[in-house]
Parts: structure tokens; sequence; C-alpha cells
């Protein structure tokens, strides 16, 4: 379990999170919605200690991970896997390359056991076969999934994911959405979404925090974010014309 | 404003500095770097020497227009620039133009494309699995360039100064071989290892620390390149009168 307490962070003058305390549940994803500059980056970014929070605790099985350094973050580092927005393959690297770099750097298993974990990560994500091309060489949507099979590589206890479904087509979307919550399930991540998805919120948001101007605004279910009363909410769900024709459905 | 650089840079070659994780995935980085920085640079460099070393007797002939020198005085010259001066700095100019724009950059994108947030969420010491090769491939391969800088520009001056006639070459050759003093050697060594850590430090630091996108690469690249000129400069005449 992730455990975020009262977590502010300025950048100057500029506060961008002011109090934010959620818990995120093992088996489940999470979801963090809210509108440009709300925040859910930061969070994200203050959970996995890419950005110290000015005051608060992040706090991962017990563990309190903003207190400690750099070398104590490792062993809970070597558990978190992390898909980034625009996937952020190391270029100079093929597929393969990507996916073994943490086994090389931290484990001694023998050249044959990476590649069969490669091979295992690639088919998980429906690649198999790719393991020679260079990221330049592969779509959006590819890209994505190298990213989650570099992502569990290591077998996580916690996925975060920043923006998976940005520039996909729906389509694309979906089979990511559908992969997050399958690994979820198989691996007992605890799994962490920022997303502007409203497919994913109404597909996999088992739950959701709202961030509205650096605050929680509401947390909760994908099944109960249709019928609050909150306008900035309602705003933001149901913004495209699309959601709106659900809304008068629901 | 500087300080606060100055502090952020002495903070990044700490971490720089920290023990790897594994030696093996490191050697295998400093070798690429070694290549690209040694290899990479010596076709310019052997050019660059060459010329100078020929424009410079040429020179040194055009303003040594007296009986009572003898010409063989101008290998001297040229030999004796070559090794204090024309060799590591020119060479470390060049470089820094060529690999610390190329180090920044590369560096920069990285940044920008959040593969350095992906190194560091692995709990990879990024400054160290990124900068250390790049720095130990300088402070090895800056050296070596210099001395192939330093054998090409004394015969670019035997070539330049027999193709002009500005010396023979039996004078030249008297003139290179008279009164040398390997303490010259040394003071070009230590130049080439403290350029080489320059280029690759300062470069490195302009592109781990960029903020943006590839606007900012560019220009993070542009000022790699003015700061570690003038810091080779500086290092040149410290090192100049600390040890001459």
């Amino acid at each position: 379990m992730i455990e975020v307490s009262d977590i502010y962070k300025s950048f100057g003058e500029n506060e961008v999170l002011k109090g934010i305390s959620a818990q995120f549940e093992p088996g489940k994803i999470s979801l963090i919605i809210g509108g440009s500059g709300s925040g859910k980056s930061t969070l994200l970014k203050c959970m996995v200690g890419l950005h110290q929070p000015d005051s608060g605790k992040v706090i991962y099985d017990g563990t309190e991970f903003t207190r400690l350094s750099f070398e104590e973050r490792i062993p809970i580092r070597k558990e978190i896997g992390m898909l980034f927005q625009n996937s952020a393959l190391f270029d100079s690297m093929t597929v393969e390359q990507n996916i073994i770099f943490s086994l090389e750097m931290f484990t001694d298993m023998s050249k044959s056991e990476k590649i069969d974990r490669a091979n295992f990560c690639l088919e998980r994500v429906d690649l198999a076969g790719k393991n020679d091309l260079y990221p330049s060489e592969l779509s959006g949507g590819m890209k994505k999934r190298v990213g989650i099979a570099r992502a569990i590589t290591m077998t996580p206890k916690y996925l975060f994911c920043d923006e998976p479904n940005s520039g996909l087509d729906p389509q694309t979307s979906i089979l990511i959405d559908e992969l997050i919550k399958d690994i979820t399930e198989e691996f007992n991540t605890t799994t962490i979404v920022v997303t502007h998805d409203m497919n994913s919120v109404m597909g996999i948001g088992d739950y959701i925090l709202f961030l509205y101007q650096g605050k929680k605004a509401w947390e909760g279910s994908n099944k109960e974010i249709a019928h609050t009363d909150i306008q900035e909410l309602n705003d933001f769900v149901f913004a495209s014309p699309f959601m709106k024709v659900v809304k008068k459905s629901l | 404003m500087f300080f606060t650089d100055f502090g952020k840079y002495l903070l990044l070659i700490k971490a720089v500095f920290k023990k790897p994780e594994k030696w093996r995935i490191y050697w295998k980085e400093i070798f690429l770097s070694m290549d690209n920085i040694g290899v990479g640079s010596l076709s310019l460099v052997a050019i660059i020497s060459t010329f100078i070393g020929a424009v410079m007797t040429m020179q040194i002939a055009f303003q040594l227009v007296s009986d009572l020198i003898p010409s063989s005085i101008i290998g001297q010259i040229n030999r004796d620039s070559s090794i204090l001066e024309l060799s590591p700095t020119i060479t470390a100019l060049v470089l820094a133009g060529k690999v610390g724009s190329s180090i920044s950059s590369q560096i920069g994108s990285m940044r920008v494309s959040e593969q350095i947030d992906a190194l560091e969420i692995m709990g990879i010491n990024a400054p160290g699995y990124l900068i250390l090769p790049k720095v130990i491939a300088g402070i090895t391969m800056v050296p070596l360039l210099v001395i192939i800088s330093i054998f090409l520009a004394i015969f670019g001056g035997l070539a330049g100064g027999a193709l002009s006639g500005a010396v023979t070459p039996a004078d030249y050759i008297m003139g290179i071989t008279g009164d040398f003093n390997g303490y010259t050697v040394s003071v070009a060594m230590v130049k080439a290892f403290v350029f080489g850590f320059v280029i690759t430090s300062i470069s490195a630091y302009q592109g781990f620390y960029v903020r943006g996108g590839s606007l900012e690469v560019g220009q993070a690249s542009t000022k790699s390149v003015v700061i570690s000129c003038i810091t080779i400069l500086a290092c040149d005449y410290i090192i100049t009168a600390l040890m001459l």
C-alpha cells in the first residue's frame, strides 16, 4: 500500500500541491485525474521521488520514502515500475536491451535468463519477436507497450503510469488499459495512473482521486463518479460532447 | 547566480564519483565514450594540428629575418610552442566544440525525454552512469590526442617549412632535436588532463540540468561550448603560471 499524507509542493511562487492525502491499495488501479495544471504529474513525481515535497510524507508499506537518502531508496525503487508519458525508452538501446537494463544493473542473472525474462515481458505485452528493434522504429502504441514491458521486468510491487493513453487512438488506449488491469491483477501491484482519459476512468478506475487547483476535490470509485454533485468534477468528467450524451443516459 | 551554478556543479561531480552499481556496465560505456571522444575526433585534430604546425613555421621564419639567428631555431620554437601551448589548447578548444556540444545535447535530450527520470526511478545513479564514463574517456583520450597533435604539429612544421622554403628539413630537424626539455611535455599532459575533465564535466552539467524542450537543449549545448572554452583558457593561464 502507498500512503501520501499532507503533501505540499511549490515551484517558486507557484504552489502546485496544497495538502494532498490519499491511500492507494494493492491489487487495485488508482487513477489521479484533474485538469491541466491541477498537480497530477507533480503528485506522481513526489510519490516516486523525482520531486521532493516541501512537506508531507510518502509511505510505502510502512516505510517513509520521503525521509530516505538516494541509497536508502534503492530497495524500494527496485520494486517500482513506471510507464512515462512519452515512454522514455533509451534511444541508444534496442527493445531487448531496454527491458533487461535493470536486470543487468541489479541482478546476477545469466545472459540466457535475462533474455528469457525479456521474451516473457515482450510476450506479456504482445510484442514477441520485436527484441532487436530500436525505439525509433516503433509506433507510439508499441513504445508504450515496451515501456510497460520494461516496467514489469523486475516484477514490481508498485506500478506508476503517467498518462499512458496520451497520443494514442481509442482502440490502442483500451488495449493499454486492459494491459495495465491484467498486470495489476497478475502481480497484485499497487497501480497508480495519472490520466485525462475518460474511457480509463470508466473502465479501470477502482479508486479515483480528483485534484482541482492542487487540492483533493473528490475521491471515490468509477461507479460513484457519475453521481456526484461536485461542480468541478462534473465539468471535468462531462466536458466532451460524447460524455454529455452518456450523462443524459445515466 | 555563479555561486549557485558552481555549487550545483560540485554536487553533480560528487554524485558522478559515487561507487558504480556494476563496473562491467560502466566499462562498456567508458569504451564507447573513448571511441567517440578519441577515435571520433582524431581526423579533425590531425588536420588542424598539421596545418597549425605548418603555418607556425612559416610565420616564425617570416619574423626571424636576421643573419644572426640560425634557422634551426624555427624548429625549436615551433616544437616548444606546440608542446606547451598550441597542441593542448587548440585541441581542447576544438574538442569543446565537437565533443562538448555532443555530450551536452545527448544528455540534455535524455533529460527532456524523461530518460534520466527513468534511470533514477530504476534506482540507478544517473550522474554516475551517464557522466562518469565520459569524464574518464575525456581525461584519458584528450592527453592521447594532444600527444598525437604535438607530433603532427611538429611534422606539419617540417612539411610546411620544406614546401614553402622557409626552412630546410635539415635545419628544422636540428632545431626540434636540440635542447629538448622533457618537463614541457609534463606541462602539456597536465593541461590535457585538466582540459579533458573541464570539457566533459561542464558540458555534461549543462545537459544534465536542462529544463524545457529542444530549444533549451540547443541553448545548453551552445552555453556548454562557451563556458568550456573560457574555463579552458583560464585553466591554461593558471597551469602555466604554476608550472613554468
